[in-house]
């Protein structure tokens, strides 16, 4: 199923220049092995070489942090906003 | 009531109060932590006292000593306040765009502001602050990200004050700037009662992430990882301006006067009692609302008021 991927203005040069991008997926890992399978430029800047997701970025399911739900294993279903920023922090 | 020796006696020991009239579920109770009643208006005011006694205590602090901190503003109004109680001289990194309530009262308590660039956040503001700390080895630089007597002010302090007026606590909200008070109060809490969930608020980043040059130029809280932040929280929610004006203006409905990032503790109460059946929501309400009065939050219309907020700093 595509879902709609909101990307930050640092990524967005690697796939395209735009500020969302599809990709297909029912968790949150297929989406991002997907993404990045379709922007390779996108490699080793979400995921890690070894597939985790790389410690400075945050994705969120519809503002919630996949980190603290089921990290990669998190569902995705149709219609969820799925958006990846970098980790800052606030203070 | 006895008579206070000094103004930083009066830090902590803060009143609870009800709000579940607020509750969008009637099986779940909210309680509001109201940090704003300490005596420089915010919850920093209990890490700024713990993180000055943590260096006096190491002999770091001598009479006319300088301290440098990089803040959004409520930490550098608390150790302002310390420091003009004890006699230090404080400096202060703040990014340009937090509200002038802020500068202001940093003025009035006899601190010296370094501004930072508004577009690079809080992140800008650590930046400055390290660089300029390392150009001057003889100040004192406490560095609210990285001191442990910030998480341990809320160990101390506001966890043990909220399982005292309230061990039936099933969740704990906050906000998440530096991460100490969900650190603290979280592990104190936990440590009662282990099923006790911590659920973090923060604001979208906005225009911060547009500052970064690469990923690795983000920024996680040294006391957040060395605390073992990633396992303690059961969950992380974005809110938004909009929606955290909006139930902060819920909560003036009611006769509670407080900053933003207590409506976006309060959005988070609601979405987490929507998600549960039953329970006791504690959150803490970080400041009042005094220096967020000319943000126009409760007075304009929603839509501006919100365009107004993500102009600025509000955690
Ligand atoms: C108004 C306000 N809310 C929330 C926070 C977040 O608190 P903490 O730094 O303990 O995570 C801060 C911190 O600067 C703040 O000033």
């Amino acid at each position: 199923m595509p879902v709609e991927v909101r990307l930050p203005t640092l990524l967005r040069p690697a796939a395209g220049g735009t500020t969302t991008v599809t990709a297909e997926g029912s968790t949150i890992g297929e989406v991002l092995r997907n993404l990045v399978g379709a922007h390779p430029g996108l490699a080793g800047q979400v995921l890690t070489e070894k597939g985790a997701l790389h410690r400075f970025v945050n994705v969120y399911v519809n503002d919630d942090d996949v980190r603290y739900l089921e990290q990669l294993e998190t569902p995705v279903t149709d219609g969820d906003e799925i958006s990846i920023l970098p980790a800052v922090a606030g203070g | 009531m006895t008579v206070a020796r000094s103004v930083l006696d009066l830090i902590g020991n803060t009143p609870m109060v009800d709000v579940s009239s607020l509750s969008p579920n009637p099986a779940v109770r909210i309680l509001v932590k109201l940090e704003g009643q300490n005596p420089g208006g915010s919850v920093k005011d209990r890490i700024a006292l713990s993180m000055v006694e943590a260096a006096e205590k190491e002999g770091l602090l001598h009479p006319g000593s300088i301290l440098i901190e990089p803040t959004s503003g409520n930490t550098g109004i608390g150790l302002a306040l310390v420091c003009r109680a004890k006699g230090y001289h404080l400096k202060v990194v703040l990014p340009e765009n937090v509200s002038s309530e802020r500068s202001q009262l940093l003025e009035i308590f006899g601190a010296e502001i370094i501004w930072s660039p508004g577009s690079e956040g809080s992140n800008g503001a650590v930046r400055m602050a390290q660089q300029v700390a390392a150009d001057h080895p003889d100040w004192v630089f406490l560095y609210q990200y990285g001191n442990p007597a910030n998480p341990r002010a809320h160990t101390e302090g506001t966890g043990p004050e909220i399982w005292q007026d309230c061990p039936e606590v099933t969740h704990f909200v906050a906000g998440l700037g530096t991460s100490g008070t969900l650190l603290g109060v979280g592990h104190y809490l936990k440590d009662r009662n282990p099923d006790v969930e911590v659920w973090a608020v923060e604001p979208p980043a906005g225009e911060m992430v547009d500052g970064l040059r690469n990923l690795d130029d983000g920024y996680i809280p040294p006391i957040f990882t060395d605390l073992g932040g990633p396992d303690l929280l059961d969950r992380k929610t974005i809110i938004g301006p909009r929606l955290s004006i909006e139930w902060t203006r819920k909560l003036a409905e009611i006769g509670i006067f407080a900053g933003l990032s207590t409506g976006a503790a309060l959005a988070g109460a609601a979405r987490c009692a929507e998600s549960i059946e039953t329970g006791v929501i504690v959150i803490v309400s970080a400041d009042g609302g005094w220096k967020y009065l000319s943000s126009g939050a409760w007075t304009g219309d929603l839509d501006a008021a919100a365009e107004e907020a993500k102009k600025k700093i509000y955690f």
